[in-house]
């Protein structure tokens, strides 16, 4: 699907805060209310915006710690990408799955209440995940930066 | 922290699949008045449970095709050499995700790039000129899943 410079002025300002409402959001980008919902529409409807997720802010909830697991995966097994991704998405304390072409092969975010709790996810559920050959944790600190924009 | 019921989960469950819902949608599908429902998501946003709203986007059709997870390594650490790092990091467009870690990286950076062609220049001339920087690993995306957390 073409998109023309228009499209990418309205994309840029609801990157910035998705969560707009359409005539601000015209205002913004330099055009009218009408053609704006009809580019949205438009991008919608040519799978370019393909819908739009509430984020979950778990330290609100008491969830406080947050920790990025890389594995490297038995590749000698030839369902072991498969039988790991179906297992870890059976934990509920995984909210992130992603493969990578690379030294990692996996990614999980997961999230724990405190230490005592994530050190019974990390032996219960996670290092019971099927052929993984290593695992390396990184400790969630801070978050410096989390935008959706990009240079379009 | 405040305290979530059954339906402020069923809530929190279609929002995080489809954040466009209305409160009126919402509410029809979990046998609630649409006031009675929108007060209930107004509570979870004024407690900062619902934080913002995530765009799902086609990235490939927005010319948007590579995304590189790079762990980062500080070659000195200590307070002024980690502001300099993070305030530079931060200004580059193509980075949209900055994280302070503990364990093998110091930081976790989210990178979208047009192509391996656009993410070389990018790790060439912003990223390797950034300030204190040591170790660089890089790992290709190759899918990425959103799972909704510990909802149940």
């Amino acid at each position: 699907m073409p998109i023309d410079d228009t499209d990418r002025r309205i994309l840029r300002q609801l990157l910035a805060e998705p969560a707009m409402a359409t005539a601000d959001l015209a205002e913004r980008a330099g055009v009218t209310t009408a053609t704006c919902w009809r580019r949205l529409e438009r991008l919608r409807e040519g799978g370019v915006i393909r819908g739009a997720q509430a984020v979950i802010d778990w330290r609100a909830l008491g969830w406080e710690v947050e920790v990025s697991l890389r594995f490297t995966l038995d590749k000698t097994h030839p369902r072991a990408f498969d039988e790991f991704l179906a297992a870890a998405r059976e934990v509920p304390e995984v909210l992130e799955i992603q493969t990578f072409l690379g030294q990692t092969d996996v990614r999980l975010n997961v999230i724990a209440r405190d230490m005592a709790h994530w050190q019974e996810i990390y032996r219960a559920r996670i290092l019971t995940l099927p052929h993984i050959q290593d695992t390396e944790a990184l400790m969630l600190i801070s978050t410096i930066k989390d935008s959706a924009e990009l240079p379009l | 922290m405040i305290a979530l019921d059954d339906t402020d989960r069923a809530i929190l469950r279609a929002l995080e699949a489809d954040a466009t819902l209305s409160a009126g949608a919402l509410g029809r599908r979990l046998g609630l008045s649409q006031p009675a429902c929108w007060r209930r998501i107004r509570r979870l946003e004024e407690a900062g449970v619902i934080a913002g709203r995530r765009l799902v986007l086609d990235h490939a059709a927005l010319g948007f095709g590579v995304t590189v997870f790079l762990g980062v390594k500080l070659a000195t650490k200590g307070r002024v050499s980690l502001e300099d790092f993070e305030r530079a990091v931060t200004a580059i467009p193509e980075v949209q995700v900055v994280q302070h870690v503990l364990g093998l990286f110091d930081y976790r950076i989210k990178v979208r790039a047009r192509d391996i062609a656009d993410f070389e220049r990018v790790l060439r001339r912003r990223i390797m000129t950034l300030p204190g920087l040591g170790q660089v690993e890089a790992n290709v995306l190759l899918s990425e899943e959103r799972l909704p957390g510990p909802l149940g």
